[in-house]
């Protein structure tokens, strides 16, 4: 078991202003495990407490109803026989149960057990060992595990998020858990940053940064905080996509005219020319085989996304409907494309389905932005402008789970999912 | 850290202001060992040292300056959607076509800008085409293609921050910026 907190912890920025995302499940989801996370025997040792954030994380993906339980005497434990007709009473199908311990070098155990109480079985379970610090690292790692037993894929609650904070003059671009919690500043500017996205190995960072008085494209390594100029020919430079395979990215540049799509190392080598457009080819997003490229183009007299091969050619056009569709970004199953539509004066996210052509518009909100799958393709996270003001929103490929992400502070947009760690 | 990101920062802008060149500039992180890459040249003689100053700026008696003259006016606006320099603007990109034809040594950066709806980069893509349309016509007007750079800052850096036409219409706008200026 590695954990990445240790190394999270030696990039944040001494005196960035700690302000926390909170998340609000303003839609859930229609059918729901029914599920009873039992507070972990000794688990006040910790804080935060292991099941309070196993609880949490559940019932946001939408997919799992926590139930309440009561104070149990004597507590149990993973240990403990359990009486599945009475759990079945309470009507959970799924009950977890564990403890904590500490060990004599100072470090903690987690033990847990996950049990199917409609078949009385035991579903095996996990111990973890740990530092008092990775508490919450660790109950995400727990939530993941009853998350994949129980749906058949993947949890993404150890995953990542980067995104962006304006708040006055500053711009932060910050790192933060799934769940908004454990933020830290990556890159602290005083000009703008925009376009972050995640290498597949979830250890650096494409972004544009302003900060030379136009665009340029930077990678950024979350570890020790090097920055490689990958992209600053003359004119713009900007949209880093990464390849799945980490070994190059799609950018848009304007040096040779107009915008086109190009690809090129992370470190600025090796620069090849994808598209020839005296108008406008830009965001690129790689399809998860690393075969096709989707990108923006207005080579039709409006913005539409189009694909191409990755190394070019000739394009494709995928959206049809509407004047303005914009920012694609492709599934990790590879089946659906999520997007920005323009409806009337109101710009919304939607997917489409790649094999049927079937649009839904995903949400009400009358600006959303930067659409970025989970890697287990359940939620796309969104910037969504209300009131003025950014935040975060995340909502199902179904439309039927929707929560809001909510930063006490500042203005917050350019969302980006991180990958699976490995 | 802090200090870090400053210092790149720094560097990153030196290499850009000195060089705005079709070629790519030089990552900001590279660590060179002192007397590796120019061992083999000869070392710079007395009076051979050309002077690069990026402390430069126009001073307060340059017509760039002068609230009196055309060339201190530096911005044009645009009608939503429209990247095409308007008739009222024809004789200020004249009067900087010729300031750069009587100053070839002069450089100019022009960066277009668009209002905050829409995709920030396809807003990128947009104020593009609006500060290249600005730099064709100063070619067209005789100014040298190495004097000027065109790019960007999309929906970035709004002038006006309100959330309607009236700040929208000053946000879609291209500026120009001479050497010392940005």
């Amino acid at each position: 078991m590695r954990f990445f907190l240790a190394l999270a912890a030696a990039f944040a920025l001494a005196g960035a202003a700690r302000a926390q995302l909170s998340i609000e499940i303003t839609q859930p989801g229609v059918q729901r495990i029914p599920i009873a996370i039992v507070p972990m025997a000794g688990e006040g040792a910790l804080a935060p407490a292991i099941s309070s954030i196993v609880r949490a994380d559940l019932e946001r993906s939408g997919l799992f109803r926590t139930l309440e339980v009561p104070q149990l005497v004597p507590q149990p434990t993973e240990a403990s026989s359990v009486n599945y007709a009475e759990w079945r009473a309470r009507l959970a199908d799924a009950l977890v149960l564990g403890s904590v311990a500490g060990r004599p070098d100072g470090r903690f155990e987690v033990r847990f057990k996950l049990f199917d109480t409609v078949k009385g079985s035991d579903l095996s379970g996990v111990a973890f060992t740990l530092s008092r610090d990775q508490a919450r690292a660790t109950a995400h790692r727990v939530a993941d595990y009853v998350y994949e037993k129980l749906t058949g894929e993947r949890g993404v609650f150890s995953t990542r998020i980067a995104y962006v904070v304006k708040r006055g003059p500053r711009y932060e671009l910050q790192i933060a858990d799934a769940d908004g919690a454990g933020e830290e500043t990556a890159l602290a500017s005083f000009e703008p940053i925009i376009s972050p996205s995640w290498s597949p190995d979830g250890r650096r960072l494409a972004y544009v940064s302003f900060e030379n008085k136009k665009p340029v494209v930077y990678v950024h390594s979350l570890l020790d905080g090097k920055r490689q100029v990958a992209a600053n020919f003359k004119g713009s430079n900007s949209a880093p996509a990464w390849a799945p395979d980490g070994s190059r990215l799609a950018v848009s540049l304007s040096r040779d005219g107009g915008t086109n799509i190009y690809l090129v190392n992370p470190d600025g080598s090796n620069l090849r020319r994808l598209t020839n457009t005296n108008g406008i080819d830009t965001e690129p997003a790689f399809s998860p085989d690393g075969q096709t490229i989707y990108f923006t183009s207005d080579r039709g007299g409006s913005p539409q996304i189009y694909r191409m091969a990755a190394s070019g050619g000739e394009a494709q056009r995928v959206t049809f409907e509407g004047s303005y569709n914009v920012s694609p970004r492709i599934s990790p199953d590879g089946r659906n494309l999520a997007f920005i539509r323009r409806n009337g004066a109101r710009f919304q996210a939607a997917v489409l389905d790649l094999a049927t052509r079937q649009v839904q518009i995903l949400t009400d909100s009358d600006r959303d932005e930067s659409p970025s799958f989970a890697p287990n393709g359940r939620m796309i996270l969104l910037a969504t402008v209300t009131g003025g003001r950014g935040v975060l929103s995340a909502v199902s490929p179904d439309g039927r789970v929707k929560q809001r992400l909510t930063l006490s502070a500042g203005d917050v947009r350019e969302p980006a999912w991180g990958p699976f760690l490995k | 850290m802090r200090s870090l990101i400053l210092a790149l920062s720094v560097l990153g802008l030196a290499a850009c202001a000195s060089s705005p060149t079709d070629e790519q500039s030089p990552a900001g992180v590279e660590e060179r060992k002192p007397g590796q890459p120019g061992a083999t040249a000869q070392p710079v003689k007395p009076g051979q040292v050309a002077r690069v100053d990026l402390t430069a700026k126009p001073s307060a008696t340059s017509p760039l300056k002068d609230p009196g003259s055309i060339l201190s006016r530096r911005s044009i606006f645009y009608e939503f959607d429209k990247y095409d320099v308007k008739d009222e603007y024809r004789q200020l990109v004249e009067a900087h076509a010729k300031y750069l034809r009587e100053n070839p040594g002069t450089k100019m950066l022009i960066q277009g800008n668009t209002d905050e709806r829409g995709s920030r980069e396809y807003n990128i893509g947009l104020g593009q085409r609006r500060s290249e349309g600005v730099k064709r016509m100063l070619l067209l007007l005789g100014a040298k293609e190495e004097q000027i750079e065109s790019v960007s800052l999309g929906e970035e850096k709004p002038r006006a921050e309100g959330h309607d036409e009236s700040a929208w219409s000053q946000n879609r706008r291209s500026d120009i910026l001479y050497q010392g200026e940005y």
